[in-house]
């Protein structure tokens, strides 16, 4: 029992090192370090760069152009993008319909969809929720009618994430009729976003940012090739998605660094006559979540080092969403708590890259207010975390 | 990275599992907690010839190898039984304390006694006001020329009746909180001058407060370095704190389990209550704690076992995790239980005992956190 890294590994951080500190160009770091808003074409810049490299698909198997990186490496790699102030690769694309092209589409669909996504050409989004279909997905009412060689596909996506620039959208859509059993009513299509009858509306969130949208489907005519496997199987494919490997689904080390953050404002930052972090009402939160994020770091090695020897990730990646944003979440309040009453001013505009007029409050901690109300979302999406508690009382204590 | 166990590991697992299981059901384990010594000798012998007792020692030192991962596979499963059997008072705490800081002749006969499976031990360092802190020592040892003479009160010592020599923490220099000036001495338990208190413990185990009246011991009985056993006590401590964390670890894995299986058969407004989301998803929080404790205890054995830098900062993250978590799935296996998990006729109340002292013991979660901040 052991977690040093072997000599092979130590090389490999070495060169991840070397290529992040190389290529990752320096104002897209410098957003990530100062918390300014990224834009499109930072993500598309950093995801070609890594692409060149080999290393824009971390799962993908190695026949279409994944890495072919061991659990260990991808756990490494991880650690130095979070470190680098590398922004993460946007999922809808690259993590999320890719498994399901490569693992459950037709040969004309992989050649004519994974380059693109692996080269980051094409811009994909999520239409899986509806709003009236949130936790309970397989409830969604989207309808695709069968008409000659087309579907005709009417009904609302909701909380589509930047889906305002893509290219396409990959839909959970009901084609069984109502005497159809939910879950095998539903097929996996994908859509172009050109299509005459999509109509995309921006959703403003709290931090007043456009990030999700809601979009509408009316009589959209989609071609048959591009339904994904069977029809009435789309469940099962979004299901196997969901039990792949998800590396890095706990944010460990975009914590740690904000904690290290946490601590420098903390140490900067006045709380009757001494500083704040050594005021031990405040220096104990800081210790729990660093010894918390501890654990969750080990509860993740353990989880990689299973799914090393062969076992499949289970149950436990549901520990690692609860506890991760939990965790993450935590980090917010407390550089609000630093900004103390400067968490008021709302002065957007000095977070976007260029702005040279003068600033109101400090570092990270002038912009923690939007991003504790932003980040709320994170234990409601991708299962909310009280669906995640679902999954282990019956995957695990067999509840 | 490897988290896997060995092959050694895992049949030393699965030996006291057995155990565990076969030989130490819960009516079993009352009667031991009633009976007069409050263990079984012959459980002990078993634990000796089954080699457990060597588990916690080097090899040079006659023992199986020492490493912080055998004594935690050992500690899980004792903890899935809330063994009461002092393996950590005898072997870990005081046998630790030999390991470390014994002559050769020292470790030939007190250590050879343990893993023989004749010697109890006991090791006496808290006083009735040090509370957690290990420095914090009044007891004195006063040099003469036959040896020194101890005097002082040391404070709940885990084993101490049974215990054929206690290990007693005694000042002979500097005033009490100095780091330096602490020395160990093995004190015979029937030696004149020594008083023994001894009483049941809520967990279960039994105690002692030890009185020293104008102990009077010989130079050899001096255990390492005159002065220098604050660094030795600590290091034993932080290896005994990561061994009833894996206790803890083995325990709470039992209670959820227990609990789990209790709701499924409890009707109640017509439904097993397992049916309720409002219990559901408190089991699913207990199952996250302990998932977490036992992720960080494995962390912390291995630091012990790189000897690494930061294993006492490691530590202390440990405990403070493991007895938030403890304390959070005790309570909550307690009060989705009801009425029959307040009563002392159901298992679970007693694991939720043992687990409540051990954050209580060594340090709890608040002054472990402190401790982690400021390493």
């Amino acid at each position: 029992m052991n977690v040093d890294f072997s000599e092979q590994e130590l090389a490999f951080q070495q060169e991840v090192r070397l290529f992040l500190k190389e290529k990752l160009p320096k104002d897209i770091s410098d957003k990530s370090h100062n918390d300014l808003h990224f834009e499109k074409d930072d993500f598309v810049r950093w995801q070609k760069a890594l692409a060149q490299q080999g290393w824009a698909a971390l799962n993908w198997p190695v026949e279409y152009g994944g890495t072919g990186w061991t659990p260990t490496q991808k756990y490494i790699w991880n650690n130095e993008c979070a470190i680098a102030g590398a922004p993460a690769v946007i999922p809808f694309g690259m993590s999320m319909v890719a498994p399901v092209i490569y693992s459950f589409g037709s040969e004309e669909q992989k050649k004519k969809f994974l380059p693109s996504i692996l080269n980051s050409d094409v811009w994909w989004c999520q239409g899986y929720s509806e709003p009236n279909a949130g936790s309970d997905l397989a409830s969604l009412k989207t309808t695709a009618v069968s008409d000659g060689d087309d579907y005709l596909v009417t009904g609302t996506k909701t909380w589509t994430t930047l889906g305002q620039y893509a290219d396409w959208i990959f839909c959970l859509v009901r084609t069984g009729g109502p005497e159809v059993k939910n879950q095998q009513a539903i097929s996996f299509l994908l859509i172009d976003m050109k299509t005459p009858g999509i109509t995309v509306s921006p959703i403003y969130m709290l931090d007043e940012g456009h990030e999700v949208n809601e979009i509408h489907f009316d009589n959209v005519r989609v071609p048959k090739e591009n339904l994904i496997g069977e029809e009435g199987k789309g469940w099962t494919y979004a299901k196997v998605l969901l039990t792949h490997e998800r590396t890095g689904i706990a944010g460990v080390a975009n914590s740690k660094v904000a904690l290290e953050q946490v601590k420098e404002l903390a140490a900067q930052t006045n709380h009757f006559g001494a500083s704040l972090m050594d005021t031990p009402a405040f220096s104990h939160k800081v210790a729990q979540l660093e010894i918390d994020l501890l654990a969750l770091e080990y509860t993740e090695l353990r989880t990689l080092s299973d799914v090393s020897t062969g076992k499949a990730p289970g149950p436990e990646s549901s520990i690692l969403k609860i506890k991760g944003t939990e965790i993450a979440q935590a980090i917010d309040e407390l550089k609000m708590e630093i900004a103390g009453n400067y968490a008021l001013p709302f002065v957007d505009e000095q977070f976007a890259h260029g702005y040279e007029g003068p600033t109101v409050g400090q570092g990270a901690a002038a912009n923690s207010a939007p991003k504790y109300f932003n980040h709320r979302k994170t234990t409601i999406y991708g299962g909310s975390n009280e669906v995640q508690k679902n999954i282990i009382c019956k995957a695990v204590l067999g509840l | 990275m490897n988290f896997s166990l060995s092959a050694e590991q895992q049949m030393l697992q699965d030996s006291i599992s057995k155990f565990v299981q076969k030989d130490y059901d819960f009516d079993t384990r009352m009667k031991l907690v009633k009976s007069e010594t409050g263990y079984s000798q012959d459980n002990w012998k078993l634990f000796a010839e089954l080699g457990w007792l060597m588990v916690p020692f080097s090899e040079s030192d006659g023992g199986l190898g020492g490493s912080a991962a055998d004594l935690m596979v050992v500690m899980e499963e004792l903890g899935k039984g809330i063994v009461i059997e002092p393996f950590l008072a005898t072997t870990v705490l005081a046998g630790g304390a030999i390991a470390k800081a014994g002559t050769q002749a020292q470790k030939d006969t007190l250590l050879g006694g343990i893993m023989e499976g004749g010697l109890q031990l006991a090791l006496a360092c808290s006083e009735p006001k040090s509370r957690y802190e290990l420095a914090n020592v009044a007891t004195t040892a006063q040099k003469n020329n036959q040896g020194y003479i101890l005097n002082g009160h040391k404070a709940v010592v885990l084993n101490a009746a049974a215990a054929h020599k206690i290990i007693v923490a005694a000042r002979t220099s500097g005033n009490a909180n100095d780091k330096t000036g602490i020395s160990l001495f093995v004190v015979d338990a029937e030696s004149e001058g020594v008083a023994i208190q001894a009483y049941r413990t809520q967990d279960g185990g039994r105690a002692a407060e030890v009185r020293l009246e104008n102990v009077l011991v010989s130079a050899d009985q001096l255990l390492g370095t005159e002065g220098d056993a604050l660094p030795v006590i600590e290091s034993v401590l932080d290896r005994a704190t990561l061994a009833i964390c894996a206790e803890a670890v083995g325990a709470m894995e039992v209670i959820i389990q227990k609990t789990v299986e209790y709701t499924k058969t409890r009707v109640q407004f017509g439904v097993p209550i397992a049916k309720f989301q409002a219990l559901q998803h408190r089991m699913a929080d207990m199952f996250i704690e302990q998932q977490q404790a036992k992720s960080i205890v494995l962390m912390a054995a291995m630091k012990l076992d790189q000897d690494s830098a930061d294993s006492a900062k490691a530590i202390a993250a440990m405990k403070s995790l493991v007895g938030r978590a403890s304390r959070k799935v005790g309570q909550e296996a307690i009060q989705i239980h009801g009425g029959i998990g307040v009563t002392d006729e159901l298992d679970v109340g007693h694991y939720f005992k043992r687990m409540t002292m051990i954050e209580l013991l060594f340090g709890n979660s608040d002054y472990q956190t402190q401790r982690f901040s400021e390493l």
